[in-house]
């Protein structure tokens, strides 16, 4: 149930918070969709820890859990031939893009059947079919190459647009500044979304950061910029509607800096030790799924029931996932170790 | 004497040297409130000050560059990046900037930088966290590269580093974090650039540093079962190297294998190899050897990865070359 004063007392922090609304052209078939796409992202990294602890995932790995809103909101809104470029915390962009879990699942166990054929894992997650351009072990560092897939549009004159996801950390690397100036020089069809969870690992975003309003280094730069609540679904979806149609006529980057506050350990095995983890507590009231779902039930969009089946479907798709890369896939055959080091099946050893 | 691990023996190094010298200071991601993940910076902050472990944002490019001008100012910085793999993103301001300025400006200028860098393949990390690019600085007139392997030693060798005048490479191979060793209570250093003998030998040479020195030891150990003598050199620091001890040994065994863990092609194996045949071919009764990586970046999976390092019975192979 919803904690009204505990969400006044948020506000009073949570300077980014802006009342749910449905906009114009949302649908509640779509609405639906979202909110199933949501609990999807979410299982399947509730589900992932327990399976690092039991040693079947290993290496890094780095949950999207209550960022779930950021990649649905806008990611649903692009088509297949879109591109999107991630971070190290690349699940939810994935899922969002229409990828396939089993398939992710596998790679998390490291299997051929994996989308990086077991090469990659959690932190190079990729699904070149869809445009999802890849997760990244080096923050800040794919966010240039992704802007290169607007490069390609803008020089072939298609209409495909690309949403560049990097955190509040990833930010700081210089190269993302650099890229941004190409883009508004040349007006490449760009959507930078910065997740500022506010940490990058043990440092907080205020300790490393002159100006706490991440999206005003947009306009410095000519770009239309602005700031959403991370929470928020419905004004995320808004924001990057608008933000994808200027991309897609030609008109230029956007960037949308979404606000929200990292509630989890790093990775799977970081307890936070290193900061007041209470403060997360008034947040989880409006995590977005919890969010979302009292709305839809609010204002009589879907009820209770509808929204619980859809949480079961999520528990099931997640399951199997599991179940598929835990029992059909099969360790890469070490005959392949040269593999996709060069293409077209060259080898050179 | 007391008994600690690498990472302690970093943390004592570098707490031992701030103490010593107020230019000295520590900036990198994380180093400060969280003591870097490793937990090596744990508790500086605390005891330097905010202005001397510094908590940087993810700007490897420019807070190198800010390191590397600390240093031109007159500084002692210890730059931390946490991953070698990421070396790549202050590189111009490594090769172009810290190795050059002192021969550029006439000896106007020194760059006192010390860069910290863990490195090497372990733990199903996944190609962008577990490279071993220390070749690739060994490679940069002015620059000098250190990869020592045990506690005494890299506590000796990080603190002439700190004192250096020029700007030194610290390749700390993440396996070895856990390690134990002896360390003497009192002050010490150890030069850079001098080779260690860990296991003396008559048969054969063999050369390593860093993690391989121990998959050396645990080959020697092997072969001697079978009557082979190996002697097991550790050579400690990459630029300047320590031919002198290398040749010494190769003039008693007359053999030698030279191992790395980075990709071989390209490695310092062919560079030692090569300098070896120029200072004494004919003392060599066998052709040199060269064990490493496969070639080919490091897979999450963890066969894959495990297929791709040198083991033991890769450097047992490369000595009984030697006699065939
Ligand atoms: C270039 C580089 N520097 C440092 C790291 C270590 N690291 C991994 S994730 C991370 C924090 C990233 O923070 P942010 O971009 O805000 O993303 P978040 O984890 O909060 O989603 C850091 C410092 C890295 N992977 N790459
Ligand atoms: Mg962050």
């Amino acid at each position: 149930m919803k904690n009204t004063n505990c969400i006044e007392e948020l506000k009073k922090e949570f300077d980014a918070y802006a009342e749910m609304y449905v906009p114009e052209g949302l649908d509640r078939e779509e609405q639906l969709r979202m909110y199933s796409i949501m609990w999807v992202m979410r299982k399947f990294e509730e589900a992932v820890k327990p399976l690092w602890m039991a040693n079947k995932v290993h290496g890094y790995y780095h949950p999207y859990i209550t960022e779930e809103a950021i990649a649905t909101g806008i990611i649903t809104q692009l088509k297949r031939s879109d591109y999107v470029g991630s971070t190290h915390r690349g699940h939810g962009h994935l899922i969002a893009k229409g990828g396939d879990i089993n398939k992710m699942m596998a790679e998390l166990f490291g299997k051929e059947e994996g989308y990086n054929k077991g090469r990659g894992g959690s932190m190079h997650i990729s699904d070149m079919s869809i445009g999802m351009l890849g997760a990244t072990g080096i923050v800040g560092a794919a966010t240039a190459p992704a802007v290169g897939s607007a490069l390609k549009s803008w020089i072939k004159g298609t209409d495909d647009v690309t949403v560049v996801f990097f955190g509040d950390g990833g930010a700081n690397a210089g190269s993302i500044s650099e890229a941004m100036n190409m883009a508004a020089a040349w007006k490449l069809p760009v959507v930078f979304v910065c997740e500022n969870n506010q940490w990058a690992i043990a440092t907080d975003f205020a300790r490393v950061t002159g100006e706490q309003d991440l999206y005003k280094r947009g306009i410095g730069f000519g770009i239309p910029s602005c700031r959403v609540d991370g929470y928020n679904i419905y004004q995320i979806w808004d924001t990057a509607k608008t933000a994808i149609a200027r991309a897609r006529a030609g008109e230029g980057p956007s960037f949308i800096e979404c606000k929200t506050m990292r509630m989890l350990g790093h990775h799977a095995t970081d307890d936070s030790w290193y900061r007041d983890m209470t403060v997360c507590d008034k947040y989880w009231e409006i995590e977005p799924i919890k969010r979302m779902g009292e709305f839809l039930v609010e204002n009589k969009i879907a009820t209770p029931e509808e929204l619980e089946a859809i949480e079961a479907e999520a528990i099931k798709q997640v399951e199997a996932s599991i179940d598929y890369a835990d029992t059909q896939c099969h360790e890469p055959s070490l005959d392949t170790f040269y593999d996709y080091i060069y293409a077209d099946g060259e080898v050179i050893k | 004497m007391a008994i600690i691990t690498l990472r302690e023996s970093i943390t004592q190094a570098l707490r031992e040297e701030m103490a010593r010298d107020e230019d000295v200071f520590i900036m990198g991601c994380d180093v400060g409130l969280r003591g870097n993940p490793f937990g090596i910076t744990k508790g500086l902050m605390k005891e330097f000050g905010e202005r001397r472990v510094i908590d940087t944002p993810i700007s490897e490019a420019a807070f190198t560059g800010l390191g590397v001008g600390a240093a031109i100012a007159g500084m002692r910085p210890l730059v931390e990046i946490l991953y070698c793999d990421w070396l790549t993103l202050p590189m111009d301001n490594i090769v172009n900037t810290a190795a050059k300025t002192s021969y550029m400006f006439g000896g106007q200028a020194n760059v006192p930088i010390v860069i910290r860098a863990p490195f090497g393949v372990g733990g199903g990390v996944a190609a962008q966290h577990s490279q071993n690019n220390e070749n690739w600085f060994v490679h940069v007139p002015g620059l000098k590269v250190i990869a020592p392997s045990t506690p005494y030693d890299m506590k000796g060798l990080l603190k002439s580093a700190i004192r250096d005048n020029n700007p030194v490479m610290c390749f700390e191979h993440k396996r070895n974090y856990s390690l134990k060793g002896e360390v003497p209570d009192g002050e010490y250093t150890i030069p850079i650039g001098k080779a260690n003998i860990r296991k003396p030998g008559t048969d054969c040479t063999i050369v390593a540093y860093s993690y391989m020195t121990y998959v050396a030891e645990a080959a020697a150990a092997e072969l001697e079962k079978d009557g082979i003598s190996c002697e097991v050199i550790d050579l400690r620091s990459l630029l300047p190297l320590d031919y002198e001890t290398v040749m010494d040994s190769v003039k008693k065994t007359s053999r030698v294998v030279v191992v790395t863990e980075a990709p071989l092609r390209g490695s310092i194996a062919g560079e030692i190899v090569g300098e070896i045949i120029d200072r004494g071919f004919d003392l060599l009764d066998a052709p040199p050897q060269r064990v490493g990586s496969k070639n080919s970046p490091v897979a999450y999976n963890e066969g894959l990865e495990a297929l791709c390092t040198p083991k033991k019975e890769d450097i047992i192979a490369a000595v009984r070359k030697t006699f065939e």
